[in-house]
């Protein structure tokens, strides 16, 4: 059961939970803001659209193509 | 079916070439009625840099000039837009690109315009995110990037009292009038051809070809990047090549993204995004920017540029079709250019002197000396 940081804060979920479930199931379902400051949230769940870009320690990745792990910080703001 | 006189000026194609052309008309009290079939152009898919080049005389003369003219319009330009001033940097590798670097340093100084040479240490300090053993670069002060279909937009919206749009294709041009695809011809004093790679398909006798594109965008990376960065090799490998080549070329886009080209390909008329060619490209461009491995890409896609024999458009009169203007063939160059064609189709149309030597630019030079209808 990994426990992340989400947006400062903590959040457990299952084994094999992906980071853009973490994000509907801990935060406001949205990966980041857009240029025109709108939230975005995850949209094909299968690494086309590029809506679920998302922080994961400091780099940019997919949400709904990572899977969560222990220790991990993910911020979807700004 | 029914025939009527539809405008001074009818322009096929809403391009940037088009919308300027359209506009710069409106600008002189004609009315203009621009058709577009919304078939995907160069202006909705290239980078929109706007940079003076120097190849030749007639490159160097026009895009300068049209440069000049961006920077005249740019307090005009809305936000979305995205007009920055930026400058680009020619990178120099090696003690051969370097006296590229120079050369094109005293051509473009001789000419009065905003050039300075850096050097290995101050190229560093400019852009850090570069590889640390480069030798210098050219940073081309007056350069520029504009986001084009934005700007084709705001063009042609400029002045709806003289500019009208219509969605339609056109299927045939005779003289003066044109015919669209739901049969109806439409007439006017010129017709004025600026429909980019389709050039062909209305007038079969353009040496017009398509040369392919691949570009992609990253996410938003802000400050990482201040100078549009420019290969030198770029001047041999990628402009003058017959064969696939790429070229570094990575802009900043005022969100923050980076824009990544450039390729060429004569080969291809396939849309698609072919890996190896998106491979070799981004491959020039890590080369130059290492830590662009780290950064996500969000898209890629590719366009065609207008490619006539020697580069340059094609922007004057039809040599054998009374009535037709032409501006067409603008390479990878037409966002930057289209102010000049604009201005020199302007002049010619209404027989005032123009402000670029025309015949540098006049479809006569692919008709032959004979070739007057
Ligand atoms: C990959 C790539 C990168 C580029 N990078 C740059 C750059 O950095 N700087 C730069 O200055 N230039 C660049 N260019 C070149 C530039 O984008 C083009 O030269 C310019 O956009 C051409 O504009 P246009 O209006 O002539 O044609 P287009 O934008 O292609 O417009 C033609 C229009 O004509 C319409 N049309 C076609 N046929 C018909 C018909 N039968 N009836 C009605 N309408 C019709 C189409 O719907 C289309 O809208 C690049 C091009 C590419 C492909
Ligand atoms: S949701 Fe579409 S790429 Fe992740």
């Amino acid at each position: 059961m990994p426990e992340l940081l989400l947006d400062g804060r903590p959040l457990r979920v299952a084994d094999g939970t992906s980071v853009a479930a973490a994000l509907a199931l801990g935060g406001d379902g949205c990966a980041r803001t857009s240029v025109s400051g709108q939230r975005r949230a995850p949209l094909c769940g299968m690494g086309i659209c590029q809506e679920c870009r998302v922080s994961i320690d400091g780099v940019r990745r997919l949400a709904c193509q990572t899977l969560c792990r222990d220790g991990m910080r993910v911020e979807t703001r700004p | 079916m029914s025939e009527g006189r539809a405008a001074d000026v009818i322009v096929i194609g809403a391009g940037i070439v088009g919308a300027y052309c359209a506009h710069a008309l409106a600008r002189r009290g004609l009315d203009v009625q621009v058709l577009d079939a919304g078939l995907p152009g160069a202006t909705a898919a290239g980078m929109g840099h706007l940079l003076v080049l120097d190849d030749n005389p007639a490159e160097l003369a026009l895009s300068e000039y049209s440069l000049q003219r961006w920077r005249d319009l740019a307090p005009e330009l809305p936000e979305g837009c995205a007009y920055r001033s930026n400058g680009t940097l020619w990178l120099a590798e090696n003690p051969e690109e370097l006296a590229v670097a120079e050369a094109k340093h005293a051509v473009l100084s001789a000419r009065g315009l905003a050039c300075e040479m850096l050097g290995a240490q101050a190229l560093r300090e400019t852009e850090p995110e570069l590889r640390d053993d480069l030798l210098g670069a050219l940073k081309v002060t007056g350069d520029g990037i504009i986001y084009a279909p934005n700007t084709a937009r705001w063009l042609l919206e400029s002045d709806p009292a003289r500019i009208r749009r219509q969605r339609a294709e056109v299927v045939e041009i005779d003289g003066n009038r044109v015919r669209l695809a739901d049969g109806t011809w439409l007439a006017a004093q010129a017709v004025l051809l600026a429909n980019g790679v389709q050039a062909g398909t209305l007038c079969p006798e353009l040496p017009i070809v398509p040369k392919k594109g691949h570009l992609l965008i990253t996410d938003r990376y802000p400050g990482k990047v201040r100078h549009t960065l420019v290969e030198l090799g770029y001047v041999t490998s990628a402009h003058n090549a017959t064969g696939p080549s790429a070229a570094c070329n990575i802009q900043p886009r005022p969100t923050g993204q980076l824009f990544i080209g450039a390729s060429r390909q004569f080969d291809s008329v396939d849309p698609a995004v072919e890996g190896w060619m998106l491979a070799k490209m981004l491959g020039r461009a890590l080369h130059y920017m290492p830590g662009l491995g780290d950064l996500n890409a969000i898209r890629s896609w590719t366009g065609f540029r207008a490619a006539s024999p020697d580069g340059l458009p094609l922007v004057g009169e039809h040599p054998q079709r009374a009535g037709v203007w032409l501006a067409v063939g603008h390479e990878g160059l037409g966002v930057t250019t289209a102010p000049g064609t604009a201005d020199l189709l302007v002049a010619q149309l209404l027989g005032e002197t123009s402000p670029l030597a025309p015949q540098d630019y006049s479809p006569q030079r692919f008709f032959g000396d004979t070739a007057h209808a």
